[in-house]
């Protein structure tokens, strides 16, 4: 693209599209990094650390595609230091509180898998560059699942306590997991470009999965029913987390502008 | 054998830089002077997290973010190698973290002074690890095999860490004039923090002999802390700021820099429990210890629950989970 040039309606899709996997994984990885040194163990402290830097290093990857897109100057750190919570375009489950490491867990869990579906399309697609991004986080990504699901069993069939939190956690991360399959504006028209998939596609692929980690963790099945949640985090609807975290993570950049850090 | 002739094969081996072994006898002060060493080198790793960690959520750019994860992050895989090559001394990390949290085990004091703004990442970097990295690497030749190699992955990191802090000083050294100013007022702050990490001076240090005919340590507090001090009036030069001692002048007699005096008074305080955060920094660790109570105890009983299932050999993960430490795959 040369400079100057105005973003038509097929870049400015894909240029959206790019910003909400971006901000999905930044706010993932924000919400991860506040377990940074409060961990339960030293080794999984360092574990969920490091899946908070991939998740931040994929964030960039996009942040900067989307720059590239964009073509007037912005940067990554424009795009998530001086962007205000309605222009975000995650999903709202990323978003949620850290709440005990179960829900964590869990958050990551169901992320991930979301993410591992929706990335093996992605790899596949015709865009070069979110096709060698996604393709790159995949091996990243099948670390996540593993590590996450692994823990979902262990804490669903570990004590009462474990048992009870799981629950918990399965309880208030539910309402917020059909949003990952409602297809937003965007979405839908980079599918009608036959760039991406629509999401409703992984859907089954997804919930199969999910719901056999849940059966090895003794927990029960997801409900079909619970979309209870009128708020829609990719098209910029957000829960006051959002306000929170981007009130904290831009502070710096807010009280001082224009600044190189 | 009489108990003399092992202490004379000992010292021989050290004498001769022939590495102890966790299996090698040792005399029984050198086994603790070790475990209580190497303790509280872990503890303030893991103590060191916090006033860091503190800043991950609000680094100013994504780059800043990133490495502030994976610097903190080393500081967590730091405190694994320490706490495991204790553990060859015949001492567990549950006792260690009991003795942490009790404020039996001590940590570095300077984990106690507060972190309240961006530059203090710098400081941190470029002071701070600064210091340790100039008590670490002749640690790297420390007698101790266990601990040595510990100590050479660690000062690795260490040194990356520190160009990261200075880096982060320099850029804002040419930013704006609140930028500068945040800049000398953390140098301000973390510059005597720093220059008492190399504890006591010689005349008021009496394991210090010990140590070094043991080969523990090999350089006393006051002449690594001389080095540091010659370096950093140096480095400052780059950066534009000052170190704030009036008395800091080449001496080109000795040359050294000459220094103005240590405030002990300050140093034995922040030790003994009253620093500025003493208080919060060891409630957040007895924190996050009892809030992941139940996730340890969860894993525990997974793993015993996977013994006796026949379903074991599918188990996904529990044949590497150990008592709820597994390792980071």
């Amino acid at each position: 693209m040369t400079p100057n040039q105005p973003i038509n309606i097929s870049t400015n899709q894909l240029f959206n599209y790019t910003l909400h996997l971006a901000d999905n994984n930044l706010i993932l990885g924000h919400r991860n990094s506040e377990w940074t040194g409060h961990g339960p163990v030293l080794e999984q402290d360092i574990a969920l650390s490091n899946i908070a830097l991939d998740l931040v290093g994929q964030a960039r990857n996009f942040y900067q595609y989307a720059a590239q897109l964009k073509n007037d100057g912005s940067t990554e750190d424009t795009f998530a230091y001086l962007r205000d919570a309605n222009e975000f375009k995650n999903v709202l489950l990323v978003e949620q509180s850290n709440g005990d490491w179960g829900k964590t867990i869990l958050r990551q869990f169901l992320f991930s898998v979301y993410q591992y579906y929706l990335y093996q399309q992605l790899e596949k697609c015709s865009d070069r560059t979110i096709a060698s991004i996604t393709e790159k986080a995949l091996k990243e990504i099948t670390y996540h699942i593993r590590w996450s699901s692994e823990w979902v069993i262990r804490l669903g069939d570990g004590t009462i306590e474990s048992h009870a939190r799981m629950n918990n956690a399965l309880h208030e991360l539910s309402e917020f997991t059909d949003e990952l399959f409602i297809p937003a504006s965007y979405e839908i028209e980079i599918a009608r470009q036959g760039i991406m998939v629509d999401p409703v596609f992984i859907n089954a692929r997804w919930r199969e999965k999910v719901e056999a980690i849940l059966r090895e963790a003794t927990l029960p099945f997801l409900s079909e029913d619970n979309n209870k949640q009128s708020l829609s985090g990719k098209e910029g609807q957000h829960t006051e987390n959002l306000i929170h975290i981007l009130s904290e993570m831009q502070s710096l950049q807010r009280a001082y502008p224009g600044c190189e850090w | 054998m009489p108990l003399q002739n092992h202490e004379e094969i000992f010292q021989k081996k050290v004498d001769r830089e022939v590495r102890i072994e966790p299996r090698d006898w040792m005399p029984d002060q050198y086994r603790k002077t070790l475990i209580r060493q190497i303790s509280q080198h872990a503890h303030s790793e893991i103590v060191g997290m916090l006033p860091e960690g503190n800043w991950i959520t609000r680094a100013p750019s994504l780059r800043r973010k990133a490495t502030l994860i994976a610097k903190v992050q080393d500081e967590a895989g730091h405190g694994l190698y320490l706490y495991s090559a204790a553990e060859t001394l015949g001492i567990t990390r549950d006792e260690m973290i009991r003795q942490l949290h009790v404020g039996k085990a001590k940590y570095s004091s300077i984990f106690n002074y507060p972190t309240p703004s961006w530059a203090d990442m710098g400081a941190i970097g470029w002071l701070v690890d600064g210091a340790a990295i100039m008590n670490q690497v002749p640690l790297c030749r420390a007698s101790y095999g266990p601990y040595s190699r510990a100590m050479i992955r660690i000062c690795k990191e260490e040194s990356f860490h520190q160009r990261q802090g200075f880096e982060i000083l320099l850029t804002l050294s040419t930013g704006s004039d609140a930028q500068r100013q945040m800049c000398q007022d953390a140098i301000d702050r973390w510059w005597w923090p720093s220059i008492m990490m190399f504890g006591p001076n010689d005349d008021s240090s009496p394991n210090t002999a010990q140590s070094m005919k043991w080969k523990i340590k090999r350089f006393t507090n006051d002449e690594l802390r001389q080095r540091f001090v010659d370096i950093c009036a140096e480095q400052v030069k780059i950066l534009g700021m000052n170190l704030p001692d009036p008395e800091l002048k080449w001496n080109q007699e000795r040359g050294h820099f000459d220094f103005g005096p240590i405030n002990w008074d300050e140093f034995w305080n922040v030790v003994n429990g009253n620093g500025p955060c003493n208080k919060e920094r060891l409630e957040a660790r007895v924190k996050a210890h009892e809030d992941g109570a139940w996730v340890r105890e969860a894993a525990v009983a997974y793993a015993n629950k996977r013994k006796t299932d026949p379903r074991q050999a599918t188990a996904p993960s529990s044949s590497h989970f150990e008592a709820g430490q597994s390792l980071l795959k």
